[in-house]
C-alpha cells in the first residue's frame, strides 16, 4: 500500500503539468529575471499565449543548461546571456538570428552580434560603491581612480568578489584588465593585495555581509557592485529617504558596461511568438518597467528612466569595454592569473 | 512401505526447504526492487549520461597542469576539512546524545529541538547567521571592541578554517545526537547495572560498555557526517570564502564557469569512488561487528540527574548547546524585527528600532513583480514537498532497511551502494538532470516533481540507516511466536515489527522532512517559478540591495526556523496507533 | 553482617515493601521465597544499591551503606536474564570486575581460569557469549559475579530459563560453591524447591512483608499462616470454625486439633491438611483403633496421577492426597487422617 501511493501521486502530478489551454511560450532567465505582472499579461492576453519562464541559476548556469540541451530546448527564448559570455553562446550555435524591427533604435554600442542572433535587452554597470557616511565621519576623500584605491589611507576597505564565482567580480576584473593592459593588471592587484584587499565568493556575501552601507553594516566601506545600487538602496528602503546612503566611484574605467542579451533558440517549437516576445522585450514598455524590477538600464533610449534612478543613480559616461572576442580568448586565462596572484 | 513413507516425508521436507528458499528470495527481490528502480532512473542513470557526456573519448579532455595542481589540492584540503569537520562534529555531539538520551529536564525538548534546526536552513541563511554572532560586526567582536577599546575587530571568523569547521559541526551534530541516541536510549540498561556491581564507576562504565556497544551507531554517524563534509560546497564558498577550494567547489567551477565538462566529469567520478570506497569499508566493518540485545523502551532510560557530577555534566553540556545553537539561530529573528537602516537625511545615525514592517512586507508585492511569493505560499509549497519526500522515502526505504536488516549476499552487494547519492557531485547529479530529463518520455525538466525526487534521493540514506538498526534489532522469536498463534505475515508484521519500529520510523520522518525543507541546491536546479521553496524565496530577496530586501530575507528564514521546529515537534509528537514505547 | 533495616518502598503509589528488616550473617545462604512481582527484585536492587528506599537503611557491619555507591559495595549480582556483555568473550566478560580492580593481567587470567573451572566451563574463555546455551550463559553470569571475590553475593531468579535437569544439576553446583566460598548469599526465586535446596535460611515474602522465617525444614513444617501454607504446597487448607471439644467444622469434614483448646466455639480456623499419612478405609473399617485418627475424608476421586513414587488422588471435594495404590477414577474413596496430618495456621 506505501509502494502504491507515491506511484499515484506521481502520476497525478505528471497529469496535472501536462500542457492544456493556450499555446504557452517558454522563456529562459537567470535568477535575477523580474518583471511587472501586468507588463506580461499584457503580452499574454495580446498574443493569446501563457508565458512560462525557467529560472535557470546564474548567467553561466543557464548557458550550459542551454548548450547540453541543444539537440531538445528546454525553451523557445532564452534571455540573460551577458557580454562575457557572448562568444561561448554564439560559438555553441544554440541560437537563430532574428532581425527585430524594434533594433533600429538602439544604439550600435550595444549590439555586438552582427547577426543578430543575440539582441541587446538592458545594461548595467559594475562599479566600486561606496558608503557616504564612513567617508564622512572618518574625514576621507572617496577614491577618484582605479590608482587610489591602493594608497595606504584606504587600506582594508575595499571587498571584491572572487571572478572564478561571481559575474560580477569578473565584470571588475576585466574593467582592470582594461585599463591596465595584460600583464600590467596583475601587478595592480598584488599592489590591492598588499593593501588589504578582502575577497569574498560572491555579490550577496560582499553587499550584505561585508559592505558597511547596507542592512548588513559590515565592515568594509567599499564595494564592488552596480551603477543601480545607490537607486535600489532608496527604493528599497522601509523608511522614506531623501538621499542614498551609498554612492558610486565614476573614475577612468573604474566601471564595466554589462550588456544583457536575449535569443530565440534553434528548435523553438513557436518561432513566431519568439520572435514577438523578442521585440516585445525591446519594446518601451517592457524596457520602461525592467529599471525598477531589475535595477537594469534599458536600452531602448525611448524608455524613460523612473525618478528615483534619475536622482539617485550616477552612471559612467565612459565605462570601460572590452569586445566579446577579447574576453573569450583571455577570460580562462585571466581568472587562473588572477587567483595565483591574488588568493595564493 | 517404510521406505515409501519415508520418500515422501523427505520430498515433503525439501520441498517446503526450497519453498521457503524460494520464498524468501523473492521477499528479497520484492523489498529490493523499489529502490532500486528509484535510483536506477533517476541516480545512476543521469550521472551515468553526464559523465560518459564528459569522458567520451571524442571531446579532448583540457588537462593544463594549473588545473591538476588545482584539483589536487582541493583533494588534500578535501579530505583535510572533512576529516577535522567529523572529528569536532563527534567531539561535540556525543556528549550531546548522551545528554538527551539519558536524562531528563527542563527545557529538553526545546534545546533537542535547537540541534536540529540548523540541518534543514541553507547555507546562505546560516552564514547569514554565524556572521552576525562572529563576523567582523557580529556580537562578540562588538562586545569585545567595546570592552577593551580595539579599533578592529580582534577575532577573525568568515575566511578561517575555523569558521568552515564551525559551520560544519553546527549543520552536523543532529546526525550524531539522532542515531547515536538512538542507539544509546534503547540499551538494555541492565548491562550498565551488572557492571556498576563488578565495581565500575561512571568513566569506566562509559569506556568499557558503552562506547564499545556504541561503535556500530558511531561509526554510522560519523560515515554519514564525513560524505557531508566531504561534499560540501556552500559552507566553504560563503563562510570559508575565496582561500579554500574543495573538490564540489572545483567540479562546480570547472563545469559551470570554465565549461570544462571532461575535468568535471573526471573529478566527479574520482569523488564517487571516494564515497563508495567509504561506504564499503564501513559496511565491512558494521557488519563485523552487529551485536544485536533485546530493545528496551527509551524511557526506562531515562531520569533526572542526581549526582552532583551528573547535575555539572547536565548544566555544561545544556549551556554549551545553548550557546552554540542559540546564539546564531537568534541573530536572524532579532534582524528581522530591527530596523537598520539610515533614517531620513541622518547620514551618520542609524535608528535602531522594533518593527514588523519586514514581515508585513512579505504579504505585499509592492513592485507588482510576476514572481512574487506570497508567504504562505512558499510555505505550503515547501511543505508539500517535504510531505512527498517524507512519503516516498519511507516507502522506498523501509523495504530496503528490512532487507538490510537481515543481511544476504545480495544486501552485502547493494549496502555501500545505498550511500551514493549523499557522496554525489551536486552540481554533476543537476547536470545529468538536465541532459535526461528533457525529453519524453521522461520529460521531468519543467515539472515540479522532480524537486521532491531530488530530495527524495538524499534524504533515504538517512531513512535506510535510521530504520536499519530498530528493524534488526526485533527478536525473530517473537515473528515466529505471533505466527504459531495464527497471525497472517501481515498481522506479525503489525503486531511484532511495527511497534517495535514505530519510533524509528518517526525519527527517520523527521530526517526525510528537515533534509527536504532546507534543500536549496537540487531544488534551484529544478524548481519553476510558481512552486518556490521558503529557501528559494530566502535566496531571491538577498539577491537584490535594499533594506526591504534584507530585512524580508531575515522574516522569511525565521518562518523557515519556525516551520521548521513546528513540524519537526508536531512529527515527534505523533502517536502513532499501535505502536508501543519504542 | 548485612542488616537490612525497616525498608519501605512503593511503586506506582502501591507500598511494595513495607518495613522489611532481617539479616544475614556470614556464610548464610539467606531465600528471599515469594510471589512474582512481590517486590524481592527490588529489595535486591536497593542492597546493591542501584535503587534507594524511601525509608529504611541498608548496613554492612554496622557501617550505613546509603551514600556508598553501586561500584564501591563489592555485592556481586547475578541477574534474572544473565545481563552477559554481548560485545565481550566469556573470559572478558569473567574478568570485568577484576579489570575493575585494576588487577595485572597475568594474575587475573590466573583468577578467570580458576573460577571458569568452578563453575564446569574449563576452556570456554575465548567463546563469545552469544553463542552459549541458557545453562552455559548462567553459569558465565556466576563465574562473572564470583571473580572479584564479593562479600556478598545476590542471585535474582538465576534458574528460571532453564529446563528441569539443568536446573537440578545447578542447583547442586550452586550449593557447592556456596558452601566452599563461605560467601554470605541472598538468593530470590519463586520456585520453593530451590529455595529449600539452597538455602539456610527461609524468608517468605508477602505483601511487602516477611512472614515466616526459618530454616527449610521449620518453614515447611510450620508454615504459621494459610497463605504460606498455599504457597509453599504443604498440603491442603481449610477454612473451618471451631466447635466443642477440640473439633473444627470444615466443608470437608469434621476434624479433631491438637490446638483447637486456643480457639473459642465460633471462631474460624485454618488447618493444613498433610497429604501423606492418610489411609484408605476398607468397608468402612481401618485397621486402626478409632479414637487415634484426626478425621475422615471422603469424596469421588476425580484425577489420579502417577509420580514416581506414589500416587496423587485428588478428590471430588478438592483435597489430594498421596497414595500408594492407585485407585479407580469415580469410585468412592473414604481415608482416615492421622492427627500428625493435621495443624493449625494461624
Amino acid at each position: 500500500m506505501k509502494r502504491i501511493l507515491p506511484l499515484l501521486l506521481l502520476a497525478a502530478l505528471l497529469a496535472a503539468c501536462a500542457p492544456q489551454g493556450p499555446v504557452t511560450l517558454t522563456v529562459m532567465t537567470h535568477d535575477s529575471f523580474a518583471a511587472s505582472d501586468t507588463v506580461i499579461q499584457a503580452f499574454e492576453k495580446a498574443n493569446n499565449v501563457k508565458v512560462a519562464f525557467l529560472k535557470s541559476g546564474d548567467a553561466g548556469a543557464e548557458l550550459n543548461k542551454a548548450i547540453l540541451t541543444k539537440d531538445a530546448p528546454l525553451a523557445d527564448v532564452m534571455y540573460g546571456t551577458d557580454n562575457t559570455f557572448l562568444s561561448r553562446a554564439l560559438d555553441a550555435g544554440i541560437l537563430q538570428p532574428y532581425a527585430s524591427p524594434l533594433l533600429a533604435k538602439i544604439p550600435a554600442e550595444f549590439k555586438l552580434d552582427p547577426q543578430d542572433r543575440l539582441l541587446p535587452v538592458d545594461y548595467g554597470d559594475v562599479c566600486i560603491n561606496y558608503d557616504k557616511a564612513y567617508f564622512s565621519s572618518h574625514n576621507l576623500a572617496v577614491p577618484a581612480t582605479l590608482e587610489d584605491l591602493f594608497k595606504p589611507e584606504y587600506k582594508g576597505l575595499l571587498v571584491v568578489e572572487n571572478p572564478a564565482t561571481s559575474s560580477t567580480g569578473l565584470t571588475f576584473l576585466l574593467a582592470t584588465v582594461k585599463h591596465f593592459g595584460s600583464p600590467d593588471y596583475i601587478g595592480y592587484w598584488k599592489n590591492l593585495r598588499q593593501n588589504g584587499l578582502v575577497v569574498v565568493d560572491g555579490w550577496e556575501t560582499a553587499y550584505y555581509t561585508n559592505f558597511s552601507g547596507s542592512s548588513g553594516h559590515g565592515p568594509q566601506p567599499m564595494v564592488v557592485s552596480y551603477a543601480s545600487s545607490p537607486a535600489a538602496e532608496v527604493v528599497g528602503a522601509s523608511t522614506p529617504l531623501t538621499e542614498s546612503p551609498i554612492g558610486t566611484i565614476l573614475g577612468p574605467d573604474t566601471c564595466f558596461r554589462q550588456i544583457e542579451f536575449v535569443g530565440v533558440l534553434q528548435g523553438s517549437k513557436h518561432l513566431a511568438l519568439a520572435q514577438k516576445f523578442v521585440d516585445f522585450m525591446l519594446d518601451k514598455q517592457f524596457q520602461e518597467d525592467m529599471p525598477l524590477q531589475m535595477y537594469v538600464y534599458p536600452v531602448n533610449p525611448e524608455a524613460v528612466l523612473p525618478d528615483a534612478f534619475v536622482k539617485y543613480a550616477q552612471i559612467p559616461t565612459q565605462p570601460a569595454r572590452l569586445s566579446p572576442a577579447d574576453i573569450a580568448a583571455g577570460r580562462d586565462q585571466w581568472i587562473a592569473d588572477w587567483t595565483a596572484a591574488v588568493l595564493h | 512401505m517404510q521406505d515409501q513413507i519415508q520418500k515422501t516425508v523427505e520430498n515433503r521436507i525439501s520441498e517446503s526447504a526450497s519453498l521457503r528458499f524460494a520464498d524468501s528470495l523473492i521477499r528479497r527481490i520484492w523489498f529490493w526492487l523499489p529502490i532500486s528502480l528509484f535510483l536506477a532512473v533517476f541516480f545512476f542513470y543521469p550521472l551515468a549520461r553526464i559523465l560518459w557526456l564528459g569522458l567520451n573519448p571524442a571531446a579532448p579532455l583540457k588537462l593544463a597542469p594549473a588545473s591538476l595542481l588545482v584539483s589536487r589540492d582541493a583533494v588534500f584540503f578535501t579530505f583535510y576539512q572533512a576529516s577535522l569537520s567529523t572529528l569536532l562534529t563527534l567531539a561535540v555531539g556525543l556528549p550531546a546524545a548522551f545528554l538527551f538520551a539519558r536524562f531528563d529536564f527542563h527545557g529538553k525538548v526545546f534545546l533537542r529541538l535547537l540541534t536540529a534546526i540548523p540541518f534543514m536552513l541553507p547555507t546562505v541563511v546560516v552564514a547569514a547567521g554565524f556572521n552576525a554572532f562572529l563576523g567582523p560586526r557580529g556580537w562578540v567582536n562588538l562586545g569585545l571592541m567595546n570592552l577593551f577599546h580595539l579599533s578592529t575587530a580582534p577575532i577573525p571568523f568568515v575566511g578561517t578554517l575555523g569558521a568552515i569547521l564551525m559551520a560544519h559541526v553546527f549543520y552536523n551534530t543532529t546526525i550524531v545526537i539522532r542515531l547515536v541516541g538512538n542507539a544509546l536510549a534503547h540499551l538494555d540498561p541492565r548491562l550498565e547495572q551488572a557492571a556498576r556491581t563488578l565495581g565500575a564507576d561512571s568513566p569506566q562504565v562509559l569506556r568499557r560498555l558503552l562506547l564499545p556497544l556504541l561503535r556500530p551507531s558511531i561509526l554510522a554517524a560519523a560515515l554519514l557526517v564525513f560524505i557531508f563534509d566531504f561534499t560540501s560546497f556552500g559552507v566553504i564558498l560563503l563562510l570559508g570564502g575565496p582561500a579554500f577550494s574543495t573538490l564540489e567547489v572545483v567540479i562546480y567551477l570547472q563545469a559551470i564557469q570554465f565549461f570544462n565538462l571532461p575535468l568535471a566529469a573526471l573529478l566527479s567520478l574520482f569523488q564517487l569512488l571516494c564515497t563508495l570506497t567509504f561506504s564499503v569499508l564501513y559496511s565491512r566493518v558494521v557488519i563485523r561487528m552487529a551485536v544485536t540485545s533485546a530493545p528496551r523502551s527509551a524511557e526506562s532510560n531515562l531520569r533526572r540527574p542526581r549526582a552532583r557530577s551528573e547535575k555539572l555534566f547536565v548544566a555544561v553540556s545544556c549551556l554549551f548547546c545553548f550557546l552554540f545553537f542559540v546564539f546564531p539561530l537568534l541573530s536572524l529573528p532579532m534582524r528581522s524585527v530591527t530596523r537598520l537602516e539610515a533614517d531620513r537625511g541622518e547620514r551618520a545615525g542609524v535608528h535602531y528600532g522594533l518593527t514588523i514592517d519586514y514581515y508585513r512586507e512579505l504579504f505585499i508585492n509592492r513592485r507588482e513583480t510576476v514572481f512574487y511569493v506570497p508567504p504562505f505560499a512558499a510555505i505550503g509549497n515547501s511543505l508539500v514537498y517535504a510531505a512527498v519526500t517524507v512519503i516516498l522515502s519511507l516507502a522506498l526505504g523501509f523495504p530496503a532497511a528490512s532487507a538490510l536488516a537481515r543481511p544476504g549476499r545480495l544486501e552485502r552487494l547493494i549496502d555501500p551502494l545505498l550511500m551514493l547519492p549523499l557522496g554525489a557531485s551536486a552540481v554533476t547529479l543537476g547536470l545529468g538532470f538536465i541532459v535526461t530529463f528533457n525529453r519524453p518520455p521522461l520529460a521531468l525538466l519543467a515539472s515540479p516533481v522532480l524537486v521532491p525526487l531530488a530530495h527524495t534521493l538524499i534524504a533515504l540514506p538517512f531513512v535506510i540507516r535510521s530504520l536499519q538498526p530498530a528493524l534488526a534489532s526485533i527478536p525473530d522469536r517473537l515473528r515466529q511466536a505471533a505466527a504459531s498463534l495464527g497471525a497472517s505475515p501481515l498481522h506479525v508484521w503489525a503486531a511484532v515489527d511495527w511497534p517495535i519500529v514505530a519510533r524509528a520510523t518517526l525519527g527517520a520522518a523527521v530526517f526525510a522532512f528537515t533534509v527536504s525543507l532546507g534543500e536549496f541546491g537540487a531544488t534551484s536546479l529544478v524548481v519553476r517559478p510558481e512552486y518556490p521553496t521558503l529557501p528559494i524565496a530566502i535566496a531571491r530577496f538577498l539577491s537584490q540591495p535594499g533594506g526591504l530586501n534584507y530585512g524580508q530575507a531575515m522574516a522569511m528564514a525565521t518562518i523557515l526556523m519556525v516551520v521548521c521546529g513546528a513540524g519537526i515537534l508536531s512529527i515527534e509528537k505523533l502517536r502513532l496507533p499501535g505502536a508501543g514505547e519504542f | 553482617m548485612l542488616e537490612v533495616i525497616d525498608i519501605w518502598k512503593s511503586y506506582e503509589g502501591q507500598p511494595l515493601l513495607c518495613d522489611l528488616s532481617f539479616t544475614v550473617d556470614a556464610g548464610e545462604t539467606v531465600c528471599l521465597l515469594g510471589a512474582s512481582g512481590s517486590g524481592k527484585s527490588t529489595l535486591l536492587r536497593i542492597i546493591a544499591g542501584l535503587e534507594a528506599p524511601e525509608r529504611g537503611l541498608v548496613r554492612w557491619e554496622g557501617n550505613d551503606l546509603s551514600l556508598v555507591p553501586v561500584h564501591l559495595r563489592n555485592f556481586g549480582l547475578v541477574f534474572q536474564d544473565y545481563a552477559l556483555f554481548p560485545h565481550l568473550t566469556v573470559a572478558e566478560n569473567v574478568a570485568f570486575g577484576l579489570r575493575m580492580k585494576k588487577l595485572p593481567a597475568a594474575e587475573s587470567g590466573r583468577r578467570v581460569a580458576d573460577v571458569l573451572e568452578r563453575v564446569n566451563l574449563a576452556g570456554f574463555g575465548p567463546r563469545r557469549v552469544t553463542d552459549l546455551s541458557g545453562g552455559e550463559q548462567q553459569r558465565v553470569a556466576l563465574a562473572r559475579a564470583l571473580a572479584p571475590s564479593p562479600r556478598l553475593l545476590m542471585f535474582d531468579e538465576p534458574l528460571g530459563a532453564l529446563d528441569r535437569n539443568l536446573r537440578e544439576q545447578l542447583m547442586v553446583e550452586l550449593r557447592g560453591i556456596l558452601h566452599a566460598g563461605r560467601v554470605p548469599a541472598i538468593y530470590v526465586t519463586h520456585d520453593q524447591e530451590e529455595a529449600f535446596t539452597l538455602a539456610d535460611r527461609v524468608l517468605l515474602l508477602h505483601e511487602g512483608r516477611i512472614v515466616r522465617c526459618g530454616t527449610p525444614r521449620e518453614v515447611w513444617e510450620a508454615p504459621g499462616s494459610a497463605w504460606a501454607a498455599r504457597f509453599l504446597g504443604a498440603g491442603n487448607v481449610l477454612e473451618g470454625v471451631a466447635g466443642a471439644d477440640g473439633q473444627v467444622m470444615t466443608p470437608a469434614g469434621v476434624f479433631r486439633t491438637g490446638c483447637a483448646h486456643v480457639h473459642r466455639p465460633g471462631d474460624s480456623v485454618a488447618l493444613l491438611l498433610r497429604p501423606s499419612g492418610a489411609s484408605p478405609l476398607r468397608g468402612g473399617r481401618s485397621g486402626k483403633p478409632p479414637d487415634v485418627a484426626a478425621g475422615r475424608a471422603s469424596g469421588r476421586v476425580t484425577d489420579v496421577v502417577f509420580q514416581q513414587e506414589r500416587y496423587k488422588v485428588t478428590l471430588s471435594n478438592g483435597l489430594y492426597f498421596y497414595l500408594a495404590e492407585a485407585p479407580h477414577p469415580g469410585e468412592e474413596l473414604a481415608l482416615e487422617i492421622p492427627p500428625s496430618a493435621i495443624q493449625c495456621l494461624s
